[in-house]
């Protein structure tokens, strides 16, 4: 997974929050590469860290969190040791990124073309009628029909797919590397989904970008991505490309996953749902974090916390009988 | 499955809901009409699980709501075991709630911060006179935590002390405590994580197996729809535009907008995913204030006719059992 040649490189990367109930072990020593152009789904649960872990490489953790350890590579250089002044130079520029809720990363008092025209003149150096040009071509990359006069609208004007829009048009002003993408379309309907996501993979072709994609659906993945992380607790559980993942799973979470699902093309009489619920991240066990939840378990897997294992070329579990249990 | 008789227990005939919309705050005028529903009909039968689909905006919840009469309809009858019960006093309806019950969406909102499991139980029994004493309501509490899964140390916790899918089950407990024929659920399991979704939807089986209970099913996923419902309503800016049953939709959808929704939702299997076709519509759902005239899917629709845009299509038996509103059939 440690590749010389990749864009993005993230390694042991360990965030945790410091609250009152206790420490939260939100990431904990996630480490994985991106290459370019390459687009990696980062999948799993509320509270698994798959936010977390894309808001620690844009460094924008807030206290009571903090960057523990890790190192993020970015075109060789560390992006945790550099300054918030450094930082502020590649957020939005180099590396983007786009949230779930459209409406609340748009400022309702400006209006839309306001708020891309700043991020290109702050960014790029241009002036304001060269920035507004600008942004016009960007409304009009991401299809926003009239995007000459829709630009001078207010968020309230769009709808929820067309706030995405706007959000994506912000994220690609600068032509980024790489687009974080947390959730985009989770607060959009299914035929709306459809819109932004096939957008995104056209985008991501046009401008020859590389692709984080979080979110806990497996159909988005297995449509939109090349490799997975798949997350439980803060920890990766299993990472490979997406055919392995899905055809040959090998950790008990990941195939609990795809047996809970139901499908559109197969119907399943029951579904085979993962019993018990995530781990309290306050208080995390000194054995493996699926072991309640397993239907695999051993007594070996209550004596530690497994490491992350090579099973095949590219597919590395954390599980002690992957091998075994691989479907 | 199928395990549904040919008895009707609920019939929905021409039922719509508006919405006025006002302008004004002393002398307020009445300038139109959100149609949330419009003049929709359908039934459901004793034992059976319908699937009520469609996006956003689309009226599936405002459905539910008038069905169960948490709203009142515009117009049209809901009857109800042969009553129709758009017509009945207060007092009926009290005692009608006892039959019909529904599980919200949102298991944070949905129960009372400030009572304990217990209460929120225990509440419609003491408002329905089921138990006498509180010893009867605690053993009954006891009965039904232990039905949707909970323990009974549970009962005097506070909803905040549950996560997502526990609350659910508390919802559910609350809907079954009074033995309800017929239970709406709207969107139970969206606000869940998914390896908790499929716990809800098996518990939500096993009940309808134990209890015969007959189920109103509204979601926008229709994956689980597909999963747990015999029969499917499509329903596109408050009208419903194809009904059929589940293996009938899924295998061949007559409206093209059930095409595309199908085709829209993302299935977890690159195999699949990479030889499969997309349809992907143009534009947004428009605001029901307005809709569109004729169809009101006609401007994203692609197969659209100089016919759509005039005159709207009734729903109309295409194949036995299978219902559609376009033109093209």
């Amino acid at each position: 997974m440690v590749s010389n040649g990749a864009l993005l490189n993230v390694q042991n990367l360990t965030t945790y929050f410091f609250t009152d109930e206790g420490v939260v072990k939100a990431v904990d020593d996630v480490s994985f590469s991106l290459s370019k152009g390459e687009a990696l789904g980062i999948l799993g649960e509320s509270g698994c860290g798959k936010s977390v872990t894309a808001l620690s490489i844009m460094r924008l953790i807030q206290p009571p969190g903090k960057i523990i350890k890790g190192k993020v590579f970015f075109n060789g250089d560390d992006l945790i040791s550099k300054s918030e002044e450094e930082m502020r130079n590649i957020r939005g520029n180099k590396i983007s990124m786009i949230f779930q809720d459209p409406m609340t990363s748009l400022n309702p008092v400006f209006t839309i073309g306001d708020q891309i025209i700043e991020a290109i003149t702050l960014h790029q150096g241009l002036d304001k009628k060269d920035a507004r040009k600008k942004a016009i071509e960007m409304l009009e990359l991401v299809r926003i029909p009239e995007a000459d006069k829709r630009i001078n609208d207010y968020p309230h004007q769009f709808s929820g797919g067309m706030r995405q829009r706007v959000m994506i048009a912000m994220a690609l002003s600068c032509n980024p590397s790489i687009l974080i993408a947390d959730e985009p379309t989770t607060a959009l309907d299914v035929t709306i989904q459809a819109q932004i996501l096939e957008l995104i993979k056209q985008l991501r072709k046009e401008l020859q970008m590389s692709l984080i994609l979080i979110t806990h659906d497996m159909g988005i993945v297995a449509e939109s991505c090349e490799n997975v992380l798949v997350m439980y607790a803060g920890k990766v559980v299993e990472y490979s490309d997406i055919m392995t993942i899905f055809k040959h799973p090998a950790h008990p979470y990941t195939i609990g996953l795809l047996e809970s699902v139901p499908r559109l093309d197969v119907r399943r009489e029951r579904l085979n749902a993962i019993e018990g619920q995530p781990p309290d991240l306050v208080a995390l066990p000194n054995y493996c974090y699926y072991f309640d939840r397993c239907p695999y378990k051993t007594k070996e897997c209550s004596e530690q916390i497994p490491e992350l294992i090579e099973i095949e070329n590219g597919h590395l579990v954390r599980c002690i009988h992957a091998k075994k249990i691989r479907r | 499955m199928n395990n549904y008789s040919n008895e009707i227990l609920l019939e929905v005939k021409n039922l719509k809901k508006y919405f006025p919309i006002k302008r004004g705050i002393i002398f307020s005028k009445h300038v139109g009409d959100v149609k949330a529903v419009d003049d929709i009909s359908f039934n459901i039968r004793k034992g059976e699980t319908v699937g009520l689909v469609g996006e956003s905006g689309c009226g599936k919840s405002t459905v539910a709501r008038v069905i169960i009469r948490l709203l009142e309809p515009t117009d049209g009858s809901i009857i109800f075991e042969g009553r129709d019960i758009t017509k009945i006093s207060q007092e009926e309806l009290r005692k009608l709630r006892r039959d019909m019950q529904i599980i919200f969406q949102d298991p944070y909102s949905a129960l009372n911060p400030r009572m304990t499991v217990s209460e929120i139980i225990g509440e419609p029994l003491e408002v329905h006179h089921i138990v006498n004493n509180s010893k009867e309501k605690e053993k009954r509490v006891q009965e039904l935590l232990e039905l949707v899964g909970l323990a009974s140390y549970h009962a005097n916790r506070y909803p905040h002390e549950f996560s997502g899918g526990q609350r659910q089950r508390i919802g559910i407990a609350r809907a079954l405590a009074l033995n309800p024929k017929f239970i709406v659920a709207d969107e139970p399991t969206s606000a869940l994580d998914v390896s908790v979704r499929a716990q809800i939807i098996n518990l939500m089986q096993d009940l309808q197996k134990e209890f015969g209970l007959t189920y109103l099913f509204i979601s926008h996923d229709l994956s689980v729809i597909r999963h747990i419902c015999d029969r499917i309503l499509v329903m596109y800016l408050g009208k419903l535009v194809e009904i059929a049953n589940n293996e009938e939709i899924y295998n061949s959808p007559l409206h093209p907008y059930t095409q595309a929704l199908l085709s829209a939702v993302p299935i977890p299997d690159p195999e699949v995913a990479q030889k499969r076709k997309k349809v992907i519509l143009t534009g947004d759902v428009p605001s029901p204030v307005n809709p569109p005239s004729g169809c009101r899917f006609h401007p994203r629709c692609s197969y659209a006719m100089d016919i759509c845009s005039k005159v709207e299509p009734k729903l109309k038996e295409v194949h036995k059992g299978h219902f559609t509103a376009c033109h093209l059939y």
